[in-house]
């Protein structure tokens, strides 16, 4: 019996992603071919890069509400910018910029005006909006892109040795966050900050200027996660902003099993979850279930992880204080 | 003497003409002016789903620029997709009681009770695009079932014959929504009386490209050989035509789609992303939205008892149809809204 009490959360999605695949492999013609599993990722890569850009941000015990507006806004005033005659890497300069400048100001909230970030980030992702409709995307809410965008379509339309380039991206990305996590000393820094604040800040890790870079980097990251999804359909719809995404991103990043609390998890748990839920949904779409269905199923599956989590881990005196938000 | 005959018969004959001019602008100021009066100072409250997307602007912009003409005061509200927002909106519009509400249903049921609501406080409702579970005065947008049947003719006219498949995919908007449920009853209506044809998919998108072209991928993948697609609208129609490219399979499946003739959707036909457009234009229906207005305010039935349908007309385009000038430009309307 100890053996299954070692099981960890991203175990145990791990094992029901697994499961769910043979289920499928074996019921569903079709599904188990190279075509259909680069499919499965392909709609799951950007779902997964905004994955990466939270965990970052989640492993030091903050969270980032605003991502998905910061993506949007940015990414769509890049494109307008550039249909109005700006030449397409000033725009994406431009827009990269607002990106930046936005998360820059997220981190000084929480970093310097000490605003807890669950408030910051819920107030500059309605800001963000709010200012980006009034004042940036003056038209209508869906910016189409302009025609001649040369190689930055194949961002989102491309192949790379038949591999689409989306899936190529977030694999980067994600790699690129694992080392930078694991191996490096601002990594470091992240998660013995996420673990203990004021031992960090004991220990003398810069924590105010590391925040602020976490920040920037789920800013970056967002806005390339932005560039893949406008240049995928040709058109960047900032009507995003108000649908659930960032809740499926948080989804995502605590199903994998990180911890709200921080100092837990890495882009491993990241990538595990997108592939249950890609799987889940790719899965669904080829047996043509209802959408209304399909949510059921959905939450169903979610919720049966976490049970399974909950017998599995119990929660002890010391889980149940750290492990709450 | 001549000179004078001439001079008087002149002189008598241009007496009369002026008194007929006289008598004529009588004539019509005797109709204008009740009619002026009956619009003057009245409110119109404006209250689309979203202010942000081309048909609400188109609506809006025009419905704007009339009520300017003639001395009517207009209020719009945006709020902005959600179902919430938006009933609180219309619950304070009644309470300010405006004397038209044009306003478009999230779906079918949200805003049904409110709608009887106004009408029983004395307002006048317009109904734009998305029917309700109610009837109110009046409804303005095509006839959203027969141009469903319009999209599953062309569908029929071409799959399952030729060397083509039988096999059709349906991208639906929310299933709820009137747009998408109305249209989808119309295509399947035609398809019913073709069970030769079958439907592989019928998935829903939420009127966002992006998840209409990871289904798409999907179905494409799992049917090669598909024939054809109904996307219910051409905003998200993109992301569909997306996946079919990236398939490789343009030309070969064909999508067909509607919408309100912005012009993303003429460059999406000239581009070869939609093979079929059925174009409902939005601007003429901000001017049949106008029109249903003032017929209401001259006329002025009791509110909710005429029950109109004002079916705004519709055309399928091709690529063909395509000219300079067939599209409108969003952006003229959103700075009219502004």
């Amino acid at each position: 019996m100890k053996w299954r009490l070692s099981l960890s959360q991203e175990q145990i999605v791990f094992v029901l992603a697994v499961l769910l695949f043979a289920v499928f492999s074996i019921l569903l013609p079709g599904f188990l071919t190279a075509q259909n599993l680069l499919t499965l990722l392909r709609s799951v890569a950007v779902f997964g890069v905004l994955g990466v850009a939270m965990v970052i941000v989640v492993i030091g015990r903050g969270i980032d509400l605003s991502i998905v507006a910061n993506m949007a806004i940015s990414v769509a005033w890049t494109f307008q910018l550039a249909n109005e005659g700006v030449p397409l890497p000033l725009a994406i300069a431009l827009g990269l910029g607002f990106a930046l400048l936005m998360s820059l100001i997220v981190g000084i909230l929480i970093a310097y005006a000490e605003i807890p970030p669950l408030f910051a980030t819920l107030a500059m992702g309605t800001f963000i909006y709010g200012f980006g409709r009034a004042h940036m995307i003056l038209g209508i809410d869906v910016v189409y892109l302009p025609r001649d965008i040369g190689w930055l379509r194949s961002i989102g339309q491309g192949f790379f040795f038949g591999i689409p380039s989306a899936v190529i991206l977030a694999i980067v990305i994600a790699f690129a966050a694992f080392l930078l996590l694991r191996y490096t000393k601002p990594g470091r820094f992240i998660y013995a900050m996420g673990d203990n604040y004021a031992a960090a800040r004991v220990g003398g890790v810069p924590v105010r200027p590391v925040l602020v870079f976490q920040y920037l980097l789920a800013g970056l990251i967002a806005y390339i996660a932005g560039v893949i999804t406008a240049t995928s359909v040709a058109a960047m719809n900032t009507r995003i902003v108000t649908s659930n995404l960032v809740y499926d991103i948080i989804l995502v990043v605590v199903l994998g099993g990180v911890g709200l609390s921080g100092g837990k998890g890495g882009v491993r748990n990241v990538v595990v979850g997108t592939l249950l839920i890609g799987i889940l949904l790719n899965g669904m779409t080829i047996m043509d279930i209802q959408y209304t269905v399909q949510n059921l199923i959905k939450s169903s599956i979610l919720l049966i992880a976490i049970i399974v989590d909950s017998i599995v881990n119990p929660r002890d005196e010391q889980t149940a204080q750290q492990g709450d938000i | 003497m001549r000179i004078w005959k001439t001079l008087l018969s002149t002189a008598v004959a241009g007496l009369i003409s002026s008194l007929t001019i006289v008598q004529a602008q009588e004539m019509s100021d005797t109709f204008r002016d009740p009619a002026l009066d009956a619009m003057k100072g009245k409110t119109i409250a404006y209250l689309p789903i979203s202010l942000g997307f081309d048909l609400a602007q188109a609506w809006g912009g025009v419905v704007k620029e009339e009520a300017n003409h003639y001395g009517m005061k207009f209020v719009s509200q945006d709020p902005n997709w959600s179902t919430d927002a938006m009933a609180q909106a219309l619950t304070n519009l009644i309470a300010q009681k405006p004397d038209v509400i044009v306003t478009q249903n999230p779906d079918l049921q949200s805003l049904a009770r409110l709608l009887k609501q106004a009408n029983a406080q004395g307002i006048y409702v317009i109904q734009a695009n998305m029917q309700g579970a109610v009837q109110t005065d009046a409804f303005v947008g095509p006839d959203l079932i027969g141009m469903g049947e319009e999209m599953g003719n062309i569908v029929v006219n071409s799959c399952g014959k030729n060397g083509k498949s039988n096999k059709i995919a349906i991208v639906q908007g929310v299933l709820t929504g009137g747009v998408s449920f109305f249209e989808v009853q119309g295509v399947k209506k035609v398809l019913a009386a073709h069970p030769d044809l079958q439907v592989v998919s019928s998935q829903a998108a939420d009127w966002d490209a992006s998840k209409a072209r990871s289904i798409t991928e999907t179905v494409l993948q799992q049917n090669p050989d598909l024939c054809a697609i109904v996307d219910v609208w051409d905003g998200q129609a993109r992301g569909t035509g997306a996946a079919i490219q990236q398939a490789g399979k343009r030309g070969q499946v064909m999508l067909v789609t509607a919408g309100g003739g912005a012009q993303s959707m003429c460059d999406a036909l000239s581009d070869g992303t939609f093979d079929y457009a059925i174009n409902y234009n939005a601007v003429g229906m901000g001017r049949d939205i106008a029109t249903t207005i003032k017929m209401l305010l001259q006329a002025k039935p009791k509110a909710g008892s005429i029950k109109y349908m004002a079916y705004s007309p519709y055309r399928t385009m091709t690529k063909a149809d395509v000219k300079e000038g067939t599209c409108w430009n969003p952006d003229t309307y959103a700075k009219l809204l502004k």
